[in-house]
């Protein structure tokens, strides 16, 4: 049984691994290629995320916060203080996890609409911090972020570099660098979920009363996770300035939070391959949809309703259930 | 002998309706304890004070010697009082078998590290933990749904399913809210066939119940509620004949 499932866990990564490692067959210019490294930095936020809401049921309206907190202290550590790349996300990500507890602690007491309003606050706070301290970074403005660097060994977009005698361009190699850090973080996340503390968690939202009589302390399991959904919001956030090279208080917005939890309830909430297809949706319909870029808020704020409305369960889980049903019918009309 | 629960004038008020007025008992350890009464008595208020989900008006309640009046249910957990409910409280977000699991909460060590990087500890322990939740499950009759989503299991399964997640914690004490409500014959038979082997087991019971035969016949002692007050308190012998039983509850 337990072998069963260990394998069932580990076809999902398989098959992410395929798909991500495959898709540079379909990558054509570097563009498509920063396009697919922020996804993949972007669906690990939101994996992160996604433990928050999809498996332990709580919500977090201000999770940009992190990840521009994560972004700016690595902008600034290692643009201003000279650190390198790894110590600055390490130390940048056990910061956040610092705050998050800090702040998580009183407002993960709040449910529902109180809740999303005190993440929201929490949110807005960092953005209004990151744009008023403009000596460390840049205000409005932004600022620019050094190179990603393995201590003095350098990441960039520009260079080239050659992987088991394979030749890459700098964005050839970043994507298979981001991918393989997305692949880690839905490894992490699957280990979380199927455990006793990933239990706990999940009891937190199927039934929190039960939960309680059972033994589990659910404030200390929502802070707990409250804390690791941020951390992989800091680590994702630090990851995208490096790349990106510039950061603007744009990464902490209130939109940007709208974006990610949008992400996590159009793809599945509690379904770690959903919500990377969520983030790959979303990231790629603004490009399709070119023309309404002024009305990107709005088109979120659309797809958000019409999702919780027509398909409260999210996109894959959604398909999933239809292929399922229909292959159940094509073998009940075989009898 | 001391109580295993002691409770002492308790009160419970919501607004100006007293759910729960003035009750006194105790359970002695081993005991399966019954309380009944008509409905909205006060039976669940009582079960929701005794496992801390309600903090009494007034009054006090001891589990072990011990006042449980700053004790959260997940303490009170630790200390070996578990429950079910009258609504059950099923995770429908998890596999039968991982709402039996959860049920060993405290029983597992949840290191974070381990957890991440799934060390062959946690593995190990999960595996003991699993087989222990099937045996479980096979004792409450339940053995067939193992990896069956909650969400796919009809009423009477997760009834004993509830209970089979909370004899996982290992409780010297079990709250049963209502175990036989909305079984058919044939399952209550086989739920007091398990009630009487928890409680052989050595687990004290606390049991709610409105099906008179099961109670009358499974039960050392029986307290009876009225309008949120104790109405008679004895064997099941002493309560069948109480004129104020009679009277207002097994006559009526
Ligand atoms: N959370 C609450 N808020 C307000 N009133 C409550 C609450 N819980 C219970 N009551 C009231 O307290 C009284 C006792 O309810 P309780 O649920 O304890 O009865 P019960 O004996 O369990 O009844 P039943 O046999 O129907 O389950 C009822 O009048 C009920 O309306
Ligand atoms: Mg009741």
């Amino acid at each position: 049984m337990l072998n069963r499932f260990m394998q069932s866990r580990l076809r999902g990564l398989m098959v992410l691994a395929v798909i991500l490692f495959s898709l540079p067959v379909f990558l054509s210019n570097p563009f498509h290629y920063e396009l697919a490294t922020q996804m993949a930095i972007i669906a690990g936020t939101v994996v992160g995320l996604n433990l928050l809401v999809g498996f332990a049921g709580q919500i977090s309206l201000g999770h940009a916060g992190f990840f521009g907190l994560g972004a700016y202290f690595t902008g600034i550590m290692t643009g201003h203080y000279g650190w390198s790349a790894i110590p600055a996300l390490v130390v940048g990500a056990i910061l956040v996890g610092l705050i998050a507890w800090i702040v998580g602690r009183p407002i993960l007491r709040l449910k529902g609409h109180y809740l999303s309003m005190a993440t929201l606050a929490v949110g807005f706070i960092i953005a209004i911090i990151i744009n008023n301290e403009r000596q460390l970074t840049g205000g409005p403005d932004g600022m620019p972020v050094p190179v990603f660097d393995v201590f003095g060994w350098e990441l960039s977009p520009f260079g080239t570099y050659s992987l088991f005698g394979i030749e890459l361009n700098g964005s050839e190699a970043w994507y298979l660098f981001a991918a393989a850090v997305l692949l880690v973080a839905v490894w992490l996340a699957q280990n979380l979920i199927d455990s006793p503390i990933g239990r706990a968690l999940r009891s937190v939202h199927g039934s929190e009363v039960a939960a309680r009589v059972v033994g589990v302390n659910t404030a200390r399991y929502k802070s707990l996770v409250f804390v690791i959904s941020a951390v992989y919001a800091s680590v994702m956030g630090g990851l995208y300035a490096h790349f990106q090279g510039f950061i603007t208080p744009a990464v902490a917005s209130f939109d940007f939070s709208i974006v990610l939890i949008t992400m996590v309830v159009l793809g599945g909430m509690g379904s770690t391959m959903g919500v990377i297809l969520g983030a790959v949706v979303l990231k790629l319909l603004p490009q399709i949809l070119t023309h309404f870029q002024e009305m990107e808020a709005v088109m979120f704020g659309l797809i958000l309703m019409l999702t919780m409305i027509f398909m409260p369960k999210g996109l894959l889980p959604t398909l999933q259930m239809a292929v399922s049903k229909r292959l159940k019918r094509r073998a009940g009309g075989q009898q | 002998m001391n109580a295993l629960i002691e409770v002492r004038g308790l009160d419970k008020a919501f607004g100006g309706v007293h759910a729960v007025e003035g009750v006194s008992f105790s359970v002695q350890a081993g005991q399966v304890y019954s309380v009944i009464g008509p409905n909205g008595a006060g039976k669940t208020t009582l079960f929701n004070l005794i496992s801390g989900l309600y903090t009494p008006t007034s009054g006090e309640i001891r589990l072990n010697g011990e006042s449980t009046a700053r004790l959260e249910p997940n303490q009170l957990a630790e200390r070996g009082l578990c429950r079910t409910f009258q609504q059950m409280q099923i995770c429908m977000n998890m596999t039968a078998i991982e709402n039996v699991m959860l049920g060993r909460h405290l029983k597992l060590k949840s290191n974070l590290f381990s957890t991440l990087f799934r060390l062959p500890s946690l593995l190990r322990d999960e595996q003991a933990c699993r087989q222990r939740a099937k045996e479980l499950m096979e004792f409450v009759g339940c053995g067939e749904y193992l990896d069956t989503d909650a969400s796919a299991m009809s009423y009477g399964a997760l009834k004993r399913l509830e209970i089979a997640r909370a004899l996982a914690a290992e409780p010297t004490l079990i709250l049963l809210d209502e175990p036989a409500a909305g079984l058919n014959a044939t399952e209550t038979a086989a739920l007091e066939v398990l009630i009487r082997k928890i409680a052989v087991q050595g687990t004290t019971v606390m049991l709610v119940e409105h099906d008179m035969k099961l109670v009358m016949g499974i039960s050392d002692h029986l307290l009876v509620l009225n309008y949120g007050r104790v109405l008679a308190d004895g064997t099941p012998a002493e309560i069948r004949q109480n004129p104020d039983v009679i009277a207002a509850y097994l006559g009526g």
